[in-house]
């Protein structure tokens, strides 16, 4: 990379980001984010389960979504080049992409030959995994994220901390604080004494990010879902800045997922009823538009679509984590998990933070990393996702799951104190006498800690597992001994 | 081995174990598609749904609907409008009688000059109760995308046999439209974002205010 100056604000690196149990310690420090985490989630779970309530079949719907996404990750084949051959027919060009550097490969190509060097983009989880600004930025193409939230986080020189609300840690004085100083670096200034009342901020936005929907010759989006029938895209969103990137330029990349896609177009009633209730707790978002490829004298005469696999086929060939592929980024789960509620989105260390993030990163990416090893853990498996999950994705039993092929994996690279104490666990719970006596060291121990609760100790595996924990003090008397004082006679 | 045929090859062995080619034996769907709701007023349903959004609606019969546009357009402080080819001319009479600045789409309007336009005056496709949405698939009287996008000011005059009682009737009215490659929009109030502290404020990017004439 040159040394030239940036084009746009410099984010932090995910790649920074320590492993869930060291990271989530750093994160719960912070009051400031857990209080406004505490607040958010509060107000958007109670707002999800009234409108979720609103609807008489709403199991019904949940079981048929889950079904439809099934078939389609089952014959992905089928239905991919069924999409392909739609979209080629309604004049979009559509490109293929084994991970995320050949997507990002594919868009900048794309944006060379079109000669600009600024793309507009709406809020979009894949181009965030695929880090595709970053890419941009470094064959100088500035991209400008035009989500509300998604600006701030830009401007903020910040990672996105949620899937639906990416600025979900900030406040409104942290966000005003932000677009004073930033903003004016990057084109319209906020205007001289900004308050941080939320609709004056959004007015801010609104001025700084019109000028360059004016200009912008290039739009970049991701895709809610793409019908494979017909070859339509559709994009789900609020603010208006989605539309303004699918109609405005003379070009539009979207960059979609491979498990994007819905068999029919009549299987759009089912998601577009669950969608904006599980997400936003609306009873629908303001916009949602649909395309099927070029329409003369309107919108985009240039259109393309990058199919990207990244790891999802990976994720498809387990058949116990398969169920993953059903989501729909509501970010539901997100919202109702206590872990997330407390630590926040950073910690998980990927754009896909809360439950979807513990269970996708792991099977998208493998379990190469201590960082994925780590995710299935970051769970209490109260399994209260698994419940508001508009999909039914099986969240608990799919970290269940993973948690044992990362045993599995450490196992077979390197033997371990894990199974040296396992081996001993077994010693002890193989006969009755090897157990008393097992209680009576611990009862030693109880003794000597006196009721005093234990925090991290340099003791192999349980020093680990009480890095983010407290433990209450061995009790001084064993079970045994308590039934042969009080129910020895019965 | 090329990027696609190396996916669809992963695909492939990935789900080995389907064995049933047919995806619709193989993964059967409970649901009965396109079902209506048992909505006693699906009008008085419509209106309640859409003023939830802060929307305004307005009901006139037929011969009301070119006034009830004026109306709107002073109540919302538009002095512009730009009016999309295939509206009726009785609609477009009276606006233009009213002597507000009209704007027509051909030649076809810059973004600059559609950005300083007040407001946009449109038909509907379909309406949709339960979720308060109005469906435009830019044919006559809807004008191109970017029509209903630039201007601050929206009004949609929608007729009661548009409406139906909720979204999977809505979709079977538009899939006709879709097969075809029309274009289709779905707005649901004004533009909207709750994206800071989730306050919602209305009025980002698209149009700030929804104006809803619902003809009887």
């Amino acid at each position: 990379m040159s040394t030239r100056e940036r084009l746009t604000p410099e984010p932090p690196s995910w790649l920074g980001i320590p492993p869930f149990p060291e990271a989530a310690k750093a994160e719960l420090g912070k009051a400031q984010q857990r209080k406004n985490l505490r607040h958010a989630t509060a107000t958007i779970r109670t707002k999800r389960a009234i409108r979720a309530a609103e609807v008489d079949n709403w199991e019904e719907l949940r079981t048929a979504a889950a079904q439809i996404k099934d078939r389609v990750g089952r014959h992905l084949d089928h239905y991919l080049v069924q999409a392909e051959k739609a979209m080629t027919e309604a004049g979009i060009t559509v490109h293929w992409a084994r991970d995320g550097d050949e997507a990002n490969r594919i868009v900048g190509e794309i944006a060379k030959a079109k000669g600009v060097d600024e793309v507009v983009k709406i809020k979009s989880m894949v181009t965030q995994e695929t880090d595709l600004n970053e890419h941009l930025e470094e064959i100088g193409i500035a991209a400008w994220e035009t989500d509300l939230a998604e600006l701030i986080v830009q401007l903020g020189h910040d990672l996105p901390s949620h899937i639906l609300v990416p600025a979900i840690h900030r406040n409104r004085s942290e966000e005003r604080e932000i677009f004073t100083t930033e903003m004016g670096r990057y084109g319209t200034p906020a205007p001289e004494g900004l308050s941080d009342e939320p609709a004056e901020l959004a007015a801010a936005a609104r001025t700084h990010l019109r000028e360059k929907f004016l200009r912008a010759k290039m739009a970049i989006s991701g895709g809610n879902f793409i019908v494979a029938e017909t070859g339509t895209l559709v994009i789900v969103e609020s603010e208006g800045n989605g539309r303004m990137c699918l109609t405005l330029p003379e070009t539009l990349v979207s960059v979609v997922g491979i498990e994007k896609i819905l068999p029919t177009v009549e299987d759009l009633e089912v998601f577009l009823k669950l969608l904006p209730r599980s997400s936003t707790g609306e009873r629908m978002n303001p916009y949602n538009s649909f395309w099927t490829g070029v329409t003369p004298g309107d919108g985009p005469q240039d259109l393309h679509v990058v199919l990207l696999d990244n790891g999802r086929t990976n994720v498809l060939a387990d058949p116990e984590g398969r169920a993953t592929l059903r989501c729909i980024r509501c970010s539901a789960c997100l919202n109702i998990c206590p872990v997330y509620e407390r630590v926040g989105g950073h910690a998980y260390g990927s754009p896909y933070p809360g439950p979807i993030g513990a269970i996708l990163g792991p099977q998208l990416r493998g379990l190469d990393e201590a960082r994925d090893r780590a995710l299935p853990y970051a769970s209490t498996l109260c399994g209260a996702c698994n419940e508001v999950c508009p999909v039914k994705i099986p969240f608990t039993d799919i970290l269940v799951h993973l948690r044992h092929k990362v045993a599995e994996y450490k196992t077979s690279k390197h033997p371990t104190v894990e199974q040296g104490l396992m081996k001993g666990a077994g010693w002890v719970m193989s006969d009755g006498r090897h157990l008393a006596l097992a209680q009576r060291a611990s009862r030693t121990a109880g003794l000597l800690v006196k009721g005093r609760w234990l925090g991290p100790m340099p003791i192999p595996l349980a020093g680990r597992w009480l890095q983010a924990r407290d433990v209450e003090a061995p009790p001084t008397e064993t079970f045994r001994q308590w039934w042969k004082k009080n129910r020895g006679d019965k | 081995m090329s990027a696609r045929e190396e996916v669809l090859r992963r695909i492939r062995r990935a789900t080995k174990d389907v064995t049933e080619p047919d995806p619709a034996l193989d993964v059967p769907v409970d649901w009965t598609y396109g079902r209506a709701l048992d909505t006693p007023d699906v009008l008085a349903d419509f209106v309640e749904k859409v003023e939830d959004y802060k929307a305004t609606v307005v009901r006139v019969d037929e011969a009301g609907v070119g006034q009830a546009i004026v109306d709107a357009l002073a109540e919302l402080g538009a002095m512009s409008t730009v009016l999309p080819d295939g509206l009726p001319s009785q609609w477009d009479e009276t606006v233009v009688d009213s002597g507000i600045a009209v704007h027509r789409d051909h030649p076809e309007l810059s973004r600059a000059e559609l950005n300083v336009i007040d407001a946009v005056v449109t038909t509907a496709a379909v309406g949709m109760a339960d979720s308060g949405t109005i469906a435009l698939d830019h044919g006559e009287g809807q004008g191109r995308r970017a029509l209903t996008l630039l201007p601050d000011r929206h009004i949609c005059v929608v007729r009661s046999d548009q409406v139906v009682s909720d979204v999977p009737e809505g979709i079977a009215r538009l899939a006709p439209g879709i097969r075809s490659r029309r274009p289709v929009t779905w707005v649901s109030g004004g533009s909207a974002t709750s994206d800071i502290e989730l306050i919602r404020v209305e009025g980002v990017h698209g149009p700030r205010r929804l104006w809803v004439i619902l003809v009887d």
